[in-house]
């Protein structure tokens, strides 16, 4: 008897509750349910990048026999948008078209062939603007504007000039600039967007299957533009096929396929190709970046200032947030005071990029970490030690006012040191091999939500019957990051109970209660901890039904899981037997847990916009890269990579370890190969070949380091792990290239051809330096 | 379009249909079979999300037609489960977390029920060279690579208790 226990869930490698479903093909994704017998919705796209809309004629293809709806910005009253403040898209363009691929026009019919033919006998008449595809064209003097409320085609402007950065300057030993270039990438998750609707028009109710990360969002925009109350409306999330932050917005995608399947009348299944998940991309913006950092001789940073221009889009999306993200997390990973940033967001007539991974971090974080190893360089340091010059001291708050209450990067740092055997590798590899290091870190969710309705962060509900189970209710969007599984384990842990006690419902706004959805890696922080909260008041309820039955205070009822008992001695009762005392009177119980962000964490207000990078807790990573350069034809080959991350406590080290390779490696399709290409706004790298996502033929092992600085607040410690180490990999590779053949690039992705000019031009420039000083020398 | 008769094996069952000459395979299977568990991730043979079984070999069922496949055995990821119990290579890429999204998982386990067929111990240069078509976006590929080799000792260990 005395050795039965608490079931230990959480620190254990656990495979995904709903793993079996996704390895037997049995689970439904939003085309899956397509296939019944349902409407084929079909979109219908701008040839032109910018052009006011004068008519599009519909009428020959709603004669076309087979066709149940046909819609243009016509039927489109309202505009939609992630950010309250910039809600400026029409589901289907209304007056103007503002990028290559706009949807104009949508069609249900009964099958693909006539929805083609459909789209085939629309016209469009419009009237040709000046389009803009470069962030220098759209602020032009002479550029006209996008939205009338934008004026310059400037989406958002930041500045900050916190501390005194020409004091720094004044006082370093070495100030070093440069400027980067970062080719526009896509998420180019698994599943095309995809979504299937049905419209009741006995009942005047819509249930919609979207593919995305945020199905709350996705509801209030559906009240929105279909003008419908959102009471008669149901989202429920399908299995998502990966999300990367492409789907953390309402995609049009949605929106059309609810207002063909009201149209029609019925159900629609609207299933996007490829190129089209391509143009709907929310994506990286395109990034330059001006860097200038003042360093003392010892590697200790005193300045910082910096300059970024983003590329947007037609439409805002996310891009307020991403600007503002750039700047504000230039703080948070090192002790640094005086940082003057200036940051630009222009809106452009190119596809409107969004809220990648690693959002808005990950280019500053690469020129920043760049910068930081040529300095090292120069200054004769190791770039561990600079590093370890500047690390932050837990608890404290930034300059800019982020709150910091955990901070493993210097393990982090250590780990990789020794695992890749920098000190007697470094420099000592062989012609063609570098080693190169970075580091990174990530917010744990946004403290302040986009929505502010005064509610708590995340909600969740467990319901307990007759049967024993717990049923787990959240709105968590599972996209494949394993949230479900992290709330089932954070439950079982709490009642000490087998996972399998536990069934995990999520994301059906008519059951689960409403959460902002899966982004920012705010999910095992807030949700992990309303469901730990949940747990516990169910506990709290089993116990005192225990107490009852066992005839003792509540206080001297032990919980073992299974059983509850009073003392040693006592036999107990099993979970089985509190339940159907705790059922007694009251009838099935359902309980509630909730998580609400403190406000000393939400950010600061020295400067507008200031609240953008506050969080409850950061995690932090270190990486080292190995490559191999081929001097003939300069292409990099990554040879391994190493790195720790600093998640706090590990609730699913599988997971964890799953998240962190994911991150690195999409690190490095950024770095060497991943970049959209455009020709007068129309996409030219539509496809998974011509956008080149590596394969696993180029992937190398990744070895991963859980470092544990557990977090005083986070659910059982936790915080962060599916983004933070994604933004290291690119400044560890171009300090690898560099430590490998001596070339330094700025500019991503960083391929064969780019890297050979690079190399040619040294080579040219060494010889020319070889020859003056020859020439001296006679 | 014309139409022909197709018959062939899907999972082991016999069947007979009257196709469009120019249907897909996959859109066979998804749609007349109901086999959705093989997915569409692209426009045309980029992402190996669709890969089947047609007599044994490994195939794109997007850049297949359907009536290419009159007389031949197709196998999909259906069939691997025996008895309501999931292959090896199932329970492998289950508890390896060689699938997080799942969307690739299922041409990705096809695949690499194809290679474990002809090379039933292969090493990582073996599977990176099997999997080369197959694109997945959220392991970095070192949990599928794990996967496949958890599956190849779980399977030897096995046939040595036997």
């Amino acid at each position: 008897m005395n050795d039965m226990g608490p079931v230990q869930t959480i620190g254990v490698p656990t495979p995904l509750v709903d793993g079996p479903e996704k390895v037997t093909g049995r689970a439904m994704f939003a085309a899956d349910y397509c296939v019944a017998d349902s409407l084929v919705g079909r979109i219908l796209r701008s040839p032109v990048a910018h052009a006011k809309v004068k008519k599009v004629d519909v009428s020959k293809a709603r004669e076309i026999p087979g066709v149940k709806a046909v819609l243009t910005g016509e039927d489109c009253n309202q505009t939609f948008g992630v950010l309250p403040i910039a809600q400026n898209e029409y589901p289907l363009a209304k007056y103007r078209v503002r990028y290559r691929g706009e949807p104009i026009a949508a069609v249900a019919a009964v099958d693909v062939a006539t929805a083609q033919k459909a789209l085939d006998a629309i016209t469009f008449e419009y009237e040709e603007l000046p389009a803009y595809f470069t962030a220098e064209e759209a602020r032009a003097e002479d550029a006209i504007d996008l939205h009338e409320e934008r004026p310059g085609n400037i989406e958002r402007d930041v500045h900050y000039d916190l501390g005194d950065v020409e004091d720094g300057f004044a006082k370093a030993d070495l100030v070093m600039e440069e400027e980067y270039q970062c080719a526009e990438i896509a998420q180019v998750q698994s599943e095309p967007h995809a979504t299937y609707a049905e419209y009741d028009t006995q009942r005047d109710k819509l249930t919609v299957w979207p593919s995305t990360q945020v199905p709350f969002y996705v509801h209030l925009m559906l009240e929105r533009t279909l003008e419908m109350e959102k009471s008669r409306i149901r989202v429920i999330k399908p299995q998502l096929g990966g999300g990367f932050g492409c789907r953390t917005e309402t995609l049009n995608v949605e929106l059309i396929c609810a207002m063909l399947a009201r149209a029609a009348g019925g159900r629609v299944g609207l299933v996007v190709s490829r190129e089209e998940t391509f143009i709907t991309h929310r994506g990286r913006p395109e990034t330059a970046v001006k860097m200038k950092i003042g360093m003392r001789a010892d590697g200790k940073l005193l300045a910082a200032q910096s300059e970024c221009v983003q590329r947007g889009g037609g439409y805002s999306g996310y891009g307020i947030v991403t600007i503002l993200y750039a700047g504000s997390m230039l703080y948070g990973i090192y002790d640094i005071e005086a940082i003057k940033f200036d940051g630009y967001r222009v809106l452009t007539n190119m596809p409107p990029p969004g809220a990648m991974r690693g959002h808005g971090t990950v280019n500053m974080r690469f020129a920043f970490e760049d910068l930081m190893d040529r300095m090292a360089t120069k200054l004769g340091l190791d770039p561990f030690a600079v590093r370890r010059a500047n690390l932050l001291k837990a608890p404290t708050f930034t300059f800019n006012d982020l709150m910091v209450n955990s901070y493993g990067l210097d393990e982090c740092l250590d780990w990789v040191e020794e695992a890749s055997g920098w000190k007697d590798r470094k420099g000592k590899l062989p012609p063609g091999k570098g080693l190169g290091m970075a580091c990174s870190h990530y917010v744990s969710g946004a403290s302040k939500p986009k929505h502010w309705t005064g509610e708590p962060h995340a909600t969740v509900n467990l319901k307990v019957d007759f049967d024993g189970s717990v049923t787990l209710l959240t709105g968590a969007a599972e996209i494949g990051q394993g949230s479900s599984t992290m709330a089932t384990q954070c439950v079982a842990e709490v009642l000490g109970v087998d996972m399998g006690r536990v069934h995990t419902i999520s994301s059906d706004s008519a059951i689960t209660p409403k959460d902002n959805g899966s982004y920012s890696s705010r999910v095992t922080y807030m949700v992990g901890n309303a469901a730990v909260d949940a747990a516990n008041n169910l506990k709290n309820v089993l116990t005192e039904a225990a107490a009852r039955k066992l005839e003792v205070p509540p206080d001297q009822v032990e919980c073992l899981g299974e059983v509850y008992r009073a003392g040693t001695q006592d036999e107990g009762l099993t979970f089985d037997e509190v339940v159907m005392e705790a059922l007694r009177d009251t009838g099935t119980i359902t309980v509630k847990g909730t998580f609400t962000t403190l406000p000393e964490s939400q950010g600061g207000k020295k400067y507008r916009g200031a609240a953008i990078g506050g969080t409850m807790a950061f995690s932090y990573a270190a990486q080292v890269v190995e490559v191999t350069v081929d001097p003939d034809t300069a292409e990099i080959s990554v040879d391994k990579v190493w790195v720790a991350h600093d998640c706090g406590k590990a609730l699913n080290p599988l997971s964890v370890e799953g998240q962190v390779q994911g991150s690195v490696w999409m690190g490095m399709g950024q770095a060497m190969t991943e970049g959209t290409r455009y020709h007068d706004g129309l996409g030219i790298t539509g496809n998974m070949l011509d956008y080149r996502v590596p394969t696993i033929v180029e992937s190398p092992p990744i070895e991963v380091k859980i470092v544990e600085a557990e977090d005083p607040h986070g659910p059982f410690g936790a915080k962060e792990a599916g983004e933070g180490s994604l933004s290291g990999f690119l400044p560890a590779l171009t300090a690898a290239v560099a430590d490998a053949i001596g070339v330094r690039a700025a500019d991503l992705p960083l391929t064969p051809d780019v890297l050979l000019k690079l190399m040619e031009d040294k080579a040219r420039a060494d010889k020319k330096a070889a020859a003056q000083d020859s020439a001296e020398v006679a | 379009m014309s139409k022909s008769m197709l018959s062939l094996t899907v999972n082991g069952r016999t069947r007979d249909d009257v196709v469009p000459d120019n249907m897909l395979l996959v859109d066979y299977l998804r749609e007349v079979v109901g086999a959705t568990g093989t997915k569409v991730g692209c426009d045309g043979g980029e992402c190996g999300a669709c890969t089947v079984i047609v007599d044994g070999k490994a195939r794109h069922a997007c850049l297949t037609l359907a009536v290419s496949c009159n007389g031949k055995a197709v196998e999909t990821v259906e069939s691997l489960e025996r008895n309501g119990r999931m292959s090896a290579l199932q329970r492998a890429f289950n508890e390896k977390l060689g699938a997080q999204c799942g969307f690739c998982t299922p041409g990705m386990i096809m695949a690499s029920e194809a290679l474990l067929r002809h090379t039933p111990n292969p090493n990582d240069d073996d599977i990176r060279r099997e999997l080369a078509a197959n694109i997945c976006r959220c392991t970095g590929y070192v949990k599928i690579i794990e996967s496949v080799h958890a599956a190849v000792a779980e399977t030897s260990a096995k046939e040595a208790a036997e």
